[in-house]
């Protein structure tokens, strides 16, 4: 675990201007009890989250500590066994990741989710397709590929992402790293109230991470809430507002990375201590 | 710029061997390699007998060649899924089946015939689609049982008889009307036919379902995740292939000049033959329709052309057997082909 050895506390100094976040109204997304089972497997033991407009919401925790099947219940992939999820205050219930993706929840998944065999563009506008205007689009449902490949571009190029030139191009022939970056691109490109992104920058370099980071911190100033899921302490530390630490299928707390180190969140997420723990050896110092 | 960057760029911008680039290029245009095939094959079969080139000959090439490039249409369609559809020539005889009777026998008019055999085909589509989709059964096994089934209705519901074109209404013998074209003949059933590679061909490359089509045949669950309902998606290419063999086995009546509950034997193999030597991939979610038109007509030109030849019939299935053999070595190597 190499993020561990560069335990810097100047992330979370680093932060000027602590940003105010409403958290008194509504959460824009809310689970509560969330259980998801396979088989004898437990995945999720019954986990609660707030996410609120506005702000960076990290998850945190070990392998297989449930991050994944967490967001795949938020986002419609998959469908808890128990458990309730208000949007914006209301109770919904997402059968299929075109359900959440309609009322505004875009997803970076960890296996990507981009079709090897289509092109860039196609990738990015799959099951929302535009089409030609007039009769050409009306009647013969003929697609506008030259307008998607255009609007793919601009959404590309807004991710900062310059090895990614032809949207033509099969996604099969990019690189892992650029595949990732599709990924992102579209869900950028299309959340309008929250962007969930589970590791997106596990393959990509430095400089592709820190155009992540930022297409984050973009998307949180436009007002939408993020959910990031991330092995890399310093990048959770860099961008996010609360830290939901995940551990055995369930919910370990919520540290405040201006309040929490990283080795303390590493602490947290291993079972070392828990949260009121980590208050206790403060009020004792 | 440093030495090291230098040398980076040298390996990047190092040329790619040729046959590097022909490996991209057939991967991105699958349907190159039946095309040099089928251009072989004529200058091959040309040179073996000078009457293979001939006028008359092509237009019987084309016309033995239309009822299987129509059924491949929907075997193609099903491939692209990574599905397989045993039950192409059963449905495509039943649907013709209870239209001639229906036609022949209980008085039903040209049209009102035509789209019972329409609605059959469909209907034994959508049977194979929900027992794929509802079912989760892998469509080998489901064609499987359906071809068995399909095949003891129709020889349930017709006793085994025939019915000849001569006691059916001219709209389901239209097909087979034929007129030239220069110094070729070409039938209705033909036309028909090429107009379903163009209609279904569009809306392969150029709508939305098309792309769904690909999608959910390359990987089910990322075009799933994407907000793609694969369920709808295989169920509409079922039904949409029950049509396409309908369609096919009007055609047939057209060539055949009757109804007859034993053709088509062979046309799961045929149509199978041809959807592979067109370059669709077994896999799902790679592969053209023209491929598959292509295909057809390499199957039909070796069968014409080593009869010219005078070679036996023997030798052909042999010939044809490695061309399939070939074409699936050739679509595992292509598939390694990487950016
Ligand atoms: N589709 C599935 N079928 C069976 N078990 C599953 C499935 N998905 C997840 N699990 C199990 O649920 C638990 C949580 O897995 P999950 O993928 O959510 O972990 P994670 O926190 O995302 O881990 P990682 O950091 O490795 O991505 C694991 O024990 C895993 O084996
Ligand atoms: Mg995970």
């Amino acid at each position: 675990m190499t993020m561990l050895s560069t335990p810097t506390e100047a992330g979370h100094m680093e932060k000027k201007n602590p940003r105010q976040i409403d958290r008194t109204g509504t959460p824009v997304l809310e689970a509560k009890g969330l259980v998801k089972t396979f088989g004898h497997v437990v995945g999720l033991a019954g986990v609660d989250l707030e996410l609120y407009a506005g702000e960076v919401l990290a998850v945190i925790g070990d392998n297989g500590a449930g991050k994944s099947t967490l967001i795949q219940c938020l986002t419609g992939a998959l469908v808890p066994d128990q458990g309730e999820l208000r949007l914006d205050g209301r109770p919904v219930a997402f059968k299929r990741p075109q359900d959440a993706r309609e009322a505004g929840i875009e997803t970076v998944y960890q296996s990507l989710a981009v079709i090897p065999a289509l092109d860039i563009a196609t990738n990015l506008f799959l099951a929302r397709e535009v089409r030609r205007r007039g009769p050409l689009g009306t009647v013969f449902r003929m697609l506008d590929k030259k307008g998607m490949r255009r609007r793919a571009e601009t959404a590309v190029r807004e991710l900062g992402v310059q090895t990614i030139q032809n949207m033509g191009q099969a996604v099969e022939t990019l690189s892992g790293g650029q595949r990732q970056a599709v990924a992102v691109a579209r869900a950028a490109a299309f959340g309008s109230r929250v962007v969930v992104l589970d590791e997106p920058t596990a393959a990509l370099g430095v400089k592709e991470s820190g155009q992540v980071l930022g297409t984050i911190e973009r998307l949180r100033d436009a007002g939408l809430a993020v959910i990031l899921i991330s092995h890399n302490m310093p990048h959770v530390w860099q961008v996010a507002d609360r830290i939901h630490v995940q551990r055995l299928g369930r919910g370990a707390g919520v540290l405040d990375p201006r309040m929490h180190t990283m080795p303390e969140g590493v602490t947290v997420m291993t079972g070392a201590a828990t949260i009121d723990e980590l208050a206790g050896v403060r009020a004792d110092a | 710029m440093t030495a090291q960057t230098l040398t980076a760029d040298a390996v990047l911008k190092r040329p790619t061997t040729p046959v590097q680039r022909l490996q991209r290029t057939l991967h991105a245009h699958p349907w190159i390699s039946p095309a040099v095939v089928l251009v072989a094959a004529y200058v091959v079969f040309s040179l073996l007998n000078e009457r293979f080139a001939q006028p008359g000959i092509q237009s019987l090439l084309i016309q033995q060649t239309a009822v299987v490039a129509a059924l491949a249409i929907g075997q193609t369609l099903i491939i692209l899924t990574a599905g397989i559809d045993l039950s192409v020539g059963a449905i495509a005889i039943l649907a013709m089946m209870v239209s001639a009777k229906a036609a022949a026998e209980n008085g039903l008019s040209g049209p009102a015939a035509l789209a019972l055999g329409l609605v059959v085909g469909a209907g034994a589509g959508l049977l194979n689609g929900v027992l794929v989709t509802r079912l989760s059964l892998p469509p080998f096994i489901v064609t499987l049982g359906t071809l068995s089934m399909f095949t003891a209705l129709t020889l349930i519901y017709t006793r085994g008889t025939s019915i000849q074109g001569s006691v059916l209404p001219d709209l389901l013998n239209w097909t087979g009307n034929s007129f030239a074209v220069g110094e070729f003949r070409i039938t209705v059933g033909v036309l028909l036919v090429l107009g379903l590679y163009a209609g279904v061909g569009y809306a392969l490359s150029q709508t939305a379902w098309g792309q769904h089509v690909y999608a959910v045949g390359d990987d089910p669950e990322a075009a799933r995740l994407s907000g793609v309902s694969a369920r709808r998606v295989l169920l509409s290419v079922y039904v949409v292939a029950g049509v396409i063999y309908a369609v096919a086995a009007w055609v047939l009546i057209g060539r055949a000049g009757a109804a007859s509950p034993n053709a088509l034997s062979d046309a799961n193999l045929a149509s199978i033959t041809a959807v592979v030597i067109g370059g669709t991939s077994l896999f799902g979610g790679r592969g053209t329709l023209i491929g598959t038109l292509l295909g057809a007509l390499i199957v039909q030109s070796f069968t014409l052309g080593l009869g010219l030849a005078r070679v036996d019939e023997h030798y052909r299935l042999l010939a044809v057997g490695a061309l399939v053999i070939l074409a699936v070595a050739a679509d595992q190597w292509i598939r390694k082909a990487r950016a």
